[in-house]
């Protein structure tokens, strides 16, 4: 029984700690911002790598969600005798709910992890130590370039996902099923209004700091994560925590936003 | 003797249970070369981490030229770390850079030359470590020794008064670990630097030093020579001596046949 509770102690003195250092993690990270020299072409690189090199992936997922979001809203809406409202379904879907959530949700597992198992080898070779060694701040110099680029790039890659899903949304409804394309872009513009829009945003923002926050982290702490092990394994766990964290955090700051804004 | 220019002051570092520095006090003189030995996990490199500020000490001062490092704030503590140059175990070099900006980074990061400047410092520095040619190469493509070598160009750009070796031979065959001591050797003459070397590679190592600092369960013993090593009073230390030194020689004879 002492040792059941010892243990429960133990996790809950390591989760404050954990808590504690991510919370100092993320004020470093937000303060490399206004630290000189300003790292544009490593921002602008890791613009291309997190948010363009993203983008035949986002293309191919929002593409299928619209079409998919089109096959069932047509037979559901048809039941109703309501088609003509298709694109207003698709719409805001996308726009409200599905847009920022699977672009988050593709972002951390393409670009997330890739984030965190970058940061746990530089961590683990020493190269994180060598720069401050060098009195180079590691935060403005790997850490807040990610920063700015993820918050970026993961907004712009949601707009894309909206306006590619409702294509999609209306190459299944319109062309495949014969839904009147009247119908469908009156739908949308009598039900999209700016306050969906600008919920989507927030989500978007919100989901990249938290992405970014969460996989760049558990790489630099790689070493010290508990039951990470070392290594490449520790690298290894660090990042699977890291991908299923960030799912976990997007999916629980999408409901507390719909809640607040709704 | 010369002034100290680090000193700990009754270091206390643990690891969970594990105490791996235990009330140590010990001083590093100015523009001597400081030898620490000892067996595996006796908290060699952590002593190291220490003097870098990397890790905080449990309780006791570590001071660098006469200032504590452990009460600094962190814009302080990177005023004192561009004093180090530091030589990684496995070199440390930034992999998704060429040698060529590896060595540049300490110009680009502290200091205000333009590029030409840098550039220029740079071929020079590579050249002196026969490294021209290998500007472009990646550290994946570039032999241990190689990188050794790029990483103590890298350490040596900005002069600093203090080198720090973390096990600078490890992996390499004995014709590569002699290059790497005569380049040490060479180095240390030209900027006249402090250096602090961690290394098992006991007992060619001592050629190197005038002083060796044996760390041996959490306790650290000072010798002003390796020969004085084997007549310790401390039984483990004879033996851990016995078994990695074999007879008594001459370090200075040795370093100059290096």
């Amino acid at each position: 029984m002492i040792s059941l509770i010892t243990k429960l102690g133990d996790s809950f003195l390591y989760m404050v700690r954990d808590l504690g250092r991510m919370g100092l993690f993320l004020l470093s990270a937000l303060l490399g911002v206004f630290s000189r020299p300003f790292r544009f072409r490593e921002t602008v690189r890791q613009i291309r790598i997190i948010g363009a090199n993203s983008f035949a992936v986002i293309f191919f997922i929002s593409i299928f969600t619209g079409m998919v979001l089109g096959l069932q809203g047509y037979y559901t809406l048809r039941k109703f005798g309501s088609e003509g409202m298709l694109g207003s379904a698709v719409a805001l879907s996308l726009i409200r709910e599905l847009g920022p959530v699977l672009t988050a949700l593709m972002v951390t597992g393409r670009a997330g992890s890739a984030m965190c198992a970058e940061i746990g080898i530089m961590r683990n070779t020493e190269q994180i130590d060598a720069l401050e060694c060098m009195a180079v701040n590691p935060f403005r110099y790997l850490i807040t370039p990610k920063f700015l680029a993820t918050i970026i790039s993961l907004p712009i890659l949601t707009q894309f996902f909206n306006v590619i899903g409702i294509a999609g949304g209306y190459l299944a409804g319109v062309v495949l099923l014969g839904v009147n394309p009247g119908a469908f872009y009156s739908g949308i513009e009598q039900s999209v209004v700016n306050e969906d829009i600008n919920l989507g945003i927030v989500k978007s923002f919100v989901f990249a700091l938290l992405v970014v926050w969460i996989c760049t982290g558990r790489g630099y702490f790689v070493h010290i994560l508990r039951n990470a092990g070392f290594g490449a394994e520790g690298v290894s766990r660090a990042t699977t925590q890291a991908v299923v964290l960030s799912s976990i955090a997007v999916l629980i700051w999408d409901y507390l936003i719909t809640a607040i804004m709704l | 003797m010369s002034p100290a220019i680090i000193e700990f002051h009754n270091v206390v570092k643990s690891f969970g249970k594990q105490r791996v520095l235990d009330d140590v006090s010990v001083s590093f003189e100015f523009g001597r070369t400081t030898v620490i030995g000892g067996g595996s996990g006796q908290g060699k490199s952590v002593t190291l981490k220490l003097i870098l500020g990397l890790l905080a000490p449990d309780s006791g001062r570590i001071l660098v030229n006469g200032r504590d490092i452990t009460r600094m704030k962190l814009r302080e503590l990177n005023k004192v770390r561009e004093k180090f140059g530091v030589l990684f175990q496995g070199a440390a070099l930034l992999d998704s850079m060429t040698v060529f900006e590896n060595v540049a980074l300490p110009l680009r990061e502290r200091t205000k030359f333009k590029s030409q400047e840098i550039a220029q410092r740079v071929r020079q520095m590579l050249a002196q470590f026969n490294l021209d040619g290998h500007e472009d190469k990646f550290p994946a493509q570039l032999s241990g020794g190689m990188k050794k070598r790029v990483g103590l160009a890298r350490a040596l750009m900005l002069q600093p008064d203090i080198m720090l070796f973390d096990e600078p031979t490890t992996g390499l065959d004995p014709q590569i670990t002699m290059d790497i001591y005569r380049l040490f050797f060479k180095s240390q003459q030209q900027f006249g630097y402090t250096s602090i070397i961690v290394s098992h590679d006991i007992p060619k190592v001592f050629n190197l030093a005038d002083q060796v600092v044996l760390l041996n369960k959490g306790k650290m013993v000072v010798f002003s020579s390796p020969e004085d090593i084997p007549l310790s009073s401390e039984p483990q230390i004879v033996s851990f001596a016995t078994e990695t030194m074999g007879h008594i020689y001459s370090s200075r004879k040795m370093e100059h046949n290096l």
